[in-house]
């Protein structure tokens, strides 16, 4: 049982130790208080686990574990899978994990998951490298931004997590942004809603590892959903769903300005980044009219 | 509420491995460097500082003054002050000018 030393604003304890500007706290907040208290956290290392305690110090106030990097998409299949075979078919398994836990070390058993189609959903927050650590460059930086790992920017661009999830086919999919709090709370109402392997990849700046005030966490997030650099979009039943068309699609020189990692970037880098941006979101535009 | 129904569970379990127990809150208000000070006459309650702040540390008043902030939690990040739309919200250095 747990022992409240303090009051929670939702399910969530109050003070946690993540960084000054980090949105990771209201991504949680949100999740928790849509999915309810009849809810099972897994999480791997990375910055969320500071949610998954510490000690004896818990964070939030529904059960959880903390796995490892490669599996906590295996960890939730054997805990709902658990949960059917005992005839409860209510409590949700959630799975909040960094961006190295999904797109990088963390695939093979999201893939497997998602091909089995477990009953389980697979939240993704995204701030585009291994920050607890130290900032170093993960399949999901995009190209020429800077890390302890790619000094000179990263030559190769981010892998695609959303089209990967498409391709096997899982009854709901969506990415959302910490600037449209509402847009997140109401996909992941969706998810609960919906039965099966459903994953939500949720963009998440980080302001020590992009290099902008804490201030600006959601300005910089707001900018990249604007240049298109984060395309807001569901995934249900197979059809494409996206959202607001980006305003200044392919144009990524403000989102690039406000931060620090994209420094090192020329004329040369923007301009191939804003023509990749606008290749993407027209691929997705004709993906959506199918 | 956990809905009710029948399972067949061990009424004895062990636990394996430390377990967190205890929910407690770390005093991040002593990181804050910057304070947010709001404009009464400019604010218009409409709960986008609230709803973006991190620590969930301000409660919107219907009456009254229109925000109040928990300063045991408050990191300082500034979010709220940068995402009011009426800039009723200015960052002031904690502890004053001198």
């Amino acid at each position: 049982m747990l022992t409240y030393q303090v009051q929670p604003k939702g399910a969530v304890s109050p003070g946690i130790n993540t960084c000054q500007g980090c949105m990771i706290d209201v991504i949680f907040r949100n999740v928790l208080d849509v999915m309810g208290p009849d809810t099972v956290l897994v999480i791997p290392p990375g910055c969320a686990a500071q949610f998954s305690g510490c000690g004896p110090e818990a964070s939030v106030t529904v059960p959880g574990i903390q796995g490892n990097l490669e599996n906590s998409a295996a960890i939730a299949s054997g805990i709902a899978n658990g949960f059917r075979h005992q005839g409860n078919d209510h409590t949700q398994v959630v799975v909040i994990a960094g961006d190295g836990g999904t797109v990088d070390i963390g695939l093979q058993s999201l893939s497997g998951a998602m091909e089995r189609n477990e009953d389980i959903i697979y939240i993704c927050y995204d701030n585009e490298a291994y920050m607890n650590t130290g900032v170093q460059g993960s399949s999901s930086t995009p190209f020429a931004a800077s890390t302890t790992t790619t000094p000179a920017g990263k030559p190769v661009n981010a892998k695609d997590l959303i089209s990967i999830v498409m391709a096997h086919r899982v009854p709901y999919a969506a990415t959302a942004s910490v600037a449209d709090i509402f847009d997140l709370r109401r996909k992941v109402q969706k998810a609960k809603e919906t039965k099966g392997c459903r994953v939500i990849h949720i963009m998440s700046p980080c302001p020590t590892g992009w290099g902008y005030p804490s201030a600006k966490t959601v300005e910089v997030a707001r900018e990249a959903v604007r240049c298109g650099a984060w395309v807001l979009m569901e995934y249900e039943n197979g059809a494409i769903k996206l959202g607001r068309k980006p305003e200044e699609l392919g144009q990524p020189q403000k989102y690039f300005a406000l931060q620090k990692r994209f420094c090192g970037a020329g004329e040369e880098e923007i301009a191939k980044m804003g023509a990749f941006l606008t290749e993407r979101y027209e691929y997705l535009e004709k993906l959506a009219q199918l | 509420m956990q809905q009710n129904t029948p399972m067949n569970t061990p009424s004895k379990r062990r636990v394996l491995g430390p377990c967190s127990h205890v929910l407690v809150a770390a005093n991040t208000g002593s990181w804050r460097l910057e304070r947010p000070e709001v404009d009464a006459e400019l604010c218009v309650r409409c709960g986008t500082c609230a709803r973006y702040c991190p620590t969930a540390c301000i409660t919107v008043h219907k009456e009254g003054d229109p925000l109040d902030f928990d300063w045991n939690y408050c990191k300082g990040c500034g979010i709220c002050a940068n995402e009011c739309p009426k800039q009723a919200l200015t960052m002031v250095p904690e502890g004053g000018d001198d």
